[in-house]
């Protein structure tokens, strides 16, 4: 079948920006409830984001 | 001292690394395509793009600011030129300016030897510049090794040589004020945020002194090359994966060769599971190790690459549109996402130095309890 690969991609790519949105919503309820504790909220967020994005971009180079 | 200056030394070896590892880096994708003519005028303008795009992709022998095509289709480009570098397999080293491969277009002749650009890559040939196949397209003719001068190993030495003036100035002005001055008034409150936010946190107060110099020169370097790819400069330093490869090596490096023995226990003999756990732990935690640099390699080389081929499609749809509306549409899309890439550009650099804390302080971390 071909391009399939594409499809394939797209869903990982849909995926991985359904768990983006998820954690950047999940942080912005985290520092609504504790606004002090934003700066390490951010960056445990700012990871947990890469390490998605990285699967997302590896589903687009194999593709 | 001896391990900081082991530290050092690898890094300074990895520097070296990667900038013969950028000159031999060529691209693949432009090997098999065929110059398509087609009638219609809009398919040529947007394989025009295309081809536009992909040549900015590609790391190059000469610097070019800019080309032009006249009516009578005689393409003239502005720019200079850089010096090749060789290592012929017979001849030994060869030393000559690119100019003399006029855009790829001529058979460079050096001491009766005869070399050809062709899709980026310097073959051996003949005077008449032939160049011969094998049944899977592939080019036959001799390659000497490549240490040229590039566009990509010119800017990462410009770089460099800004950052060393900036950093050099900044540090003599404190030895005689303790006050920042000029521009160190702008980096100092970086600076203490990647010592403070990053470093202490992640690798810990005792032992963050001796990765700093590291985390602060990847935080600058990638940062001040990802901006400089937003400029018309046309610099894509950090979409040439031999670039991030060598900065994913260097935190390898140093993560393997600097961490003590919890670390490698957290490895090959996970505490704390079940002991048929530790065989089956064992080799995954393993390939975790080789997968993590990996991972910053392909996240940076990905981002900064996917942000270009975006931000230049754009602009090309300017030029496919030809309307007021289209045009002007294309224009404010690219101009946002031109303000987005200059957050990437940080966010990258950022991600890339907090990454590489993270996995230092993993592997210099004190465990007195067992999890």
């Amino acid at each position: 079948m071909e391009g399939l690969n594409y499809v394939g991609a797209g869903l990982i790519v849909i995926g991985a920006g359904m768990g983006i949105g998820r954690i950047g919503g999940s942080a912005m309820d985290a520092i609504a409830r504790q606004p002090e504790a934003s700066g390490k909220i951010q960056t445990a967020m700012l990871i947990a984001a890469a390490l998605i994005e990285g699967i997302g971009f590896a589903a687009l180079f194999a593709a | 001292m001896r391990r900081e200056f082991l530290i050092k030394s690898i890094v300074f070896l990895l520097f070296l690394v990667s900038f013969v590892s950028v000159a031999q880096h060529h691209d693949q994708s432009g090997h098999h395509s065929s110059p398509a003519t087609t009638a219609n005028a809009k398919t040529s303008l947007k394989k025009q793009i295309k081809d536009f795009i992909n040549h900015h992709l590609l790391d190059s022998h000469d610097f070019g600011l800019y080309s032009s095509e006249d009516e009578a289709g005689n393409v003239s480009h502005v720019g200079f030129p850089l010096p090749v570098i060789l290592w012929d397999q017979e001849a030994g080293l060869t030393i000559f300016s690119s100019s003399k491969f006029h855009h790829g277009e001529k058979v460079a002749a050096v001491a009766g030897r005869f070399y050809k650009l062709y899709h980026g890559k310097i073959f051996k040939t003949t005077a008449s510049g032939a160049i011969s196949y094998d049944d899977h397209h592939h080019v036959t003719n001799t390659k000497p090794l490549d240490f040229s001068i590039t566009k990509n190993v010119a800017f990462i030495f410009l770089v460099s040589l800004l950052m060393l003036f900036v950093f050099v100035k900044m540090a003599r002005n404190y030895k005689k004020n303790p006050l920042p001055k000029g521009i160190g008034r702008l980096l100092e409150p970086i600076i203490l945020y990647i010592r403070d936010d990053i470093a202490i946190p992640n690798i810990g107060e005792k032992k963050y002194k001796n990765y700093m110099s590291y985390l602060l020169t990847v935080f600058f370097f990638v940062w001040i090359i990802n901006l400089l790819g937003l400029t018309p400069l046309g610099v894509n330093v950090t979409n040439n994966i031999a670039v991030t490869l060598a900065l994913a090596l260097i935190t390898y490096f140093l993560t393997t060769f600097t961490a003590n023995k919890n670390y490698w226990k957290h490895i090959f003999w996970m505490p704390g599971v079940p002991t048929p756990m530790k065989f089956l732990l064992a080799p995954i935690e393993l390939l975790g190790t080789f997968i993590k640099p990996f991972s910053l390699m392909i996240r940076l080389y990905a981002n900064i690459t996917a942000g270009h081929i975006v931000l230049m499609s754009i602009i090309g749809m300017m030029f496919v549109f030809k309307n007021w509306i289209g045009s002007p549409l294309s224009f404010g899309l690219a101009f946002a996402l031109s303000l987005l890439e200059l957050l990437v550009a940080a966010l990258q650099a950022y991600i890339f130095t907090m990454l590489s804390a993270l996995y230092f302080g993993s592997a210099v971390e004190e465990h007195a309890e067992h999890h």
